[in-house]
């Protein structure tokens, strides 16, 4: 099966099980969500399927290989990358060489000592693509920290489209943007390639239902239920275990 | 400022240091070589961000590998560099392939470890190195074949020099390619870095590898200038001093380990004459202003006071 399969993945950490028995699938083109209260273990699922953890048991799948065994930077080079809920960005540089770094790791050029980093024009011409694409342009050569935060998720996203991902999982892209700039973190959701297969793990039930073809509930480690944005909307387990808390 | 302009400055200062002091040249050489421990430093520490204290490991591996080669083999000066460079850049790797695994105050405790263990074996090590008494019996060829060392260190200083111009020239390339801007990537944030599919391991190794090497470069000059190998090569003074040089001067800019060197030798050295018991006090006193007022090191002054004047004038009107 081409794109993501996840099968009976566990976790535990000593006595305590975050993740138990997941069944998951994320085929190319996907935009799902993955949404469920604070302490239901997204963000250890994230983390167990691109390789930050090793899963107690349980299999996942990419593309029909198995690649439980391998470790984030391997899995990367397959096409398996996420975004950081706290932004990681490289504060102190520039926009541009945030963006040229992932591009010529991405090309194996990350040995290369003797020719200038942003000497290659095919290199910098991805960056100038990237930038134009989240409404960069303006701010490229000044440095990350300096950035508001909205567009340091942009940064983000963009650094993390410049691998050229496969399967990309957005850990809570709107996390700490204000009101007043989640539409950017919309737009460019809606922007990314059409098959490219995302995953959107999200708190903010706005930009979820806007941009999610497809929801997955997951509560104490477990998935509750999976469906439509309208199916989830309605599902009473649902508005009971979650939405009814912040949706009232 | 244009891109020629700092470097041919540099160079004539060096030069006009030549005529001013002719009788103080073997201090203006070991500030050179200095000047390479702290660049080496500058690249593990100040770009790639590997907190170490033990660089001197590195440093008194060359000198003694230098050495070593220098009365056993050859008194070659260029094939002792190589030799030193290969010995420092050898024990970066083999010592890097545990150290970078990994960090913070471990990390630091581990390279001030290597450095110990280096000097204990030194030490004990008589019949090879001379063991306290230090390495005799260096007797160097001319260099290229043309200039012999002389006795006021004229070719020492000159040759002392070009080295550490080549080894800037190579950083400053180092620095700017796509490998310098990943090792600048890991300082900043090694959990990005591995996101975006490095093995920041292998890149921390290689760094270390490169920064042994030069640091092997510098302790061989060090052996080959002074003809002296001492069991000081491996002391945790020169780790401690060459990064109290590299703050002083900014870390992370191949200027600031050159300023910083300049600043501490210089004051040191007129500090110790005036005051041979309190010149530390000094040394201290300008730490302590360096990063209170200029934490970006002293290389970011010009651009501090520029600051300040603009912001003063902005004030007022």
């Amino acid at each position: 099966m081409q794109g993501l399969e996840v099968r009976g993945l566990s976790k535990r950490f000593g006595g305590l099980t975050v993740s138990e028995n997941i069944d998951f699938d994320l085929p190319p083109g996907a935009r799902k969500a993955l949404i469920g209260p604070n302490g239901a273990g997204k963000s250890t699922f994230a983390n167990l399927v691109t390789g930050i953890l090793r899963p107690s048991s349980g299999e996942i799948r990419f593309d029909g290989s198995d690649i439980g065994g391998l470790d984030e930077p391997r899995r990367v080079k397959l096409g398996i990358a996420k975004t950081f809920q706290i932004t990681t960005l490289f504060r102190k540089l520039t926009v541009r060489e945030n963006l040229r770094l992932p591009i010529l790791e991405r090309e194996k050029r990350g040995y290369s000592m003797f020719a200038r980093a942003g000497s290659s024009p095919e290199t910098e011409a991805e960056v100038a693509d990237l930038l134009e694409q989240f409404e960069l342009t303006a701010f490229a050569d000044r440095p990350v920290g300096l950035l508001a935060y909205g567009q340091q998720r942009l940064v983000e996203m963009a650094m993390t489209l410049a691998l050229r991902p496969r399967v990309l999982i957005l850990d809570e892209p709107a996390a700490g943007v204000p009101s007043s700039e989640t539409h950017l973190i919309v737009n460019a959701i809606e922007r990314l390639p059409k098959d490219l297969a995302v995953l959107i793990i999200e708190h903010d039930m706005d930009l979820v239902f806007r941009v999610a073809r497809s929801i997955v509930v997951l509560v104490a480690g477990r998935i509750l239920t999976e469906g439509t944005p309208a199916q989830i909307s309605a599902d009473p387990k649902v508005r009971e275990l979650y939405l009814g808390k912040s949706h009232g | 400022m244009k891109s020629w302009l700092t470097p041919f400055l540099v160079l004539a200062l060096a030069g006009a240091a030549f005529l001013l002091f002719p009788y103080n040249l073997a201090f203006l050489t070991r500030i050179l070589i200095m000047i390479l421990l702290v660049l080496s430093l500058d690249l593990v520490l100040g770009f790639a961000g590997i907190a170490t204290l033990g660089q001197a490991a590195m440093y008194g591996t060359g000198a003694y590998a230098a050495g070593l080669f220098a009365v056993h083999a050859s008194g070659n000066p260029l094939a002792g560099l190589l030799v030193g460079a290969f010995a420092g850049a050898a024990l970066a790797l083999v010592s890097g392939l545990l150290l970078m695994r990994t960090r913070g105050l471990t990390l630091i405790m581990l390279t001030i470890a290597v450095a110990s263990l280096c000097l204990e074996a030194a030490n004990q090590l008589r019949g090879l190195t001379g063991g306290a008494d230090g390495l005799r019996g260096i007797r160097m060829q001319p260099v290229l074949g043309l200039f012999p060392f002389d006795f006021a260190g004229q070719t020492g200083y000159w040759y002392a020099l070009s080295v550490t111009v080549l080894v800037f020239a190579g950083l400053a390339v180092l620095t700017r390619s796509a490998f310098g801007l990943s090792l600048r990537g890991i300082h900043e944030s090694p959990a990005r870095m591995a996101a975006i599919g490095v093995s920041v391991y292998w890149r921390q190794v290689a760094a270390y590898t490169i920064g042994g090497g030069i640091a092997g470069i510098a302790g061989a000059l060090a052996a080959q200038i002074t003809q002296l190998v001492s069991l000081e090569s491996y002391s945790f003074t020169i780790s401690a001093e060459a990064l109290i040089m590299l703050i002083l001067g900014g870390a992370g800019r191949l200027y600031g380990a050159v300023i910083g060197t300049v600043i501490f030798m210089v004051v040191h050295h007129v500090a110790a004459a005036n005051d041979p018991f309190n010149w530390l006090f000094v040394i201290g006193a300008l730490v302590l202003f360096v990063v209170f007022l200029v934490p970006n090191g002293l290389v970011s002054l010009p651009l501090a006071v520029t600051r300040l004047w603009k912001g003063a004038r902005h004030a007022r009107a």
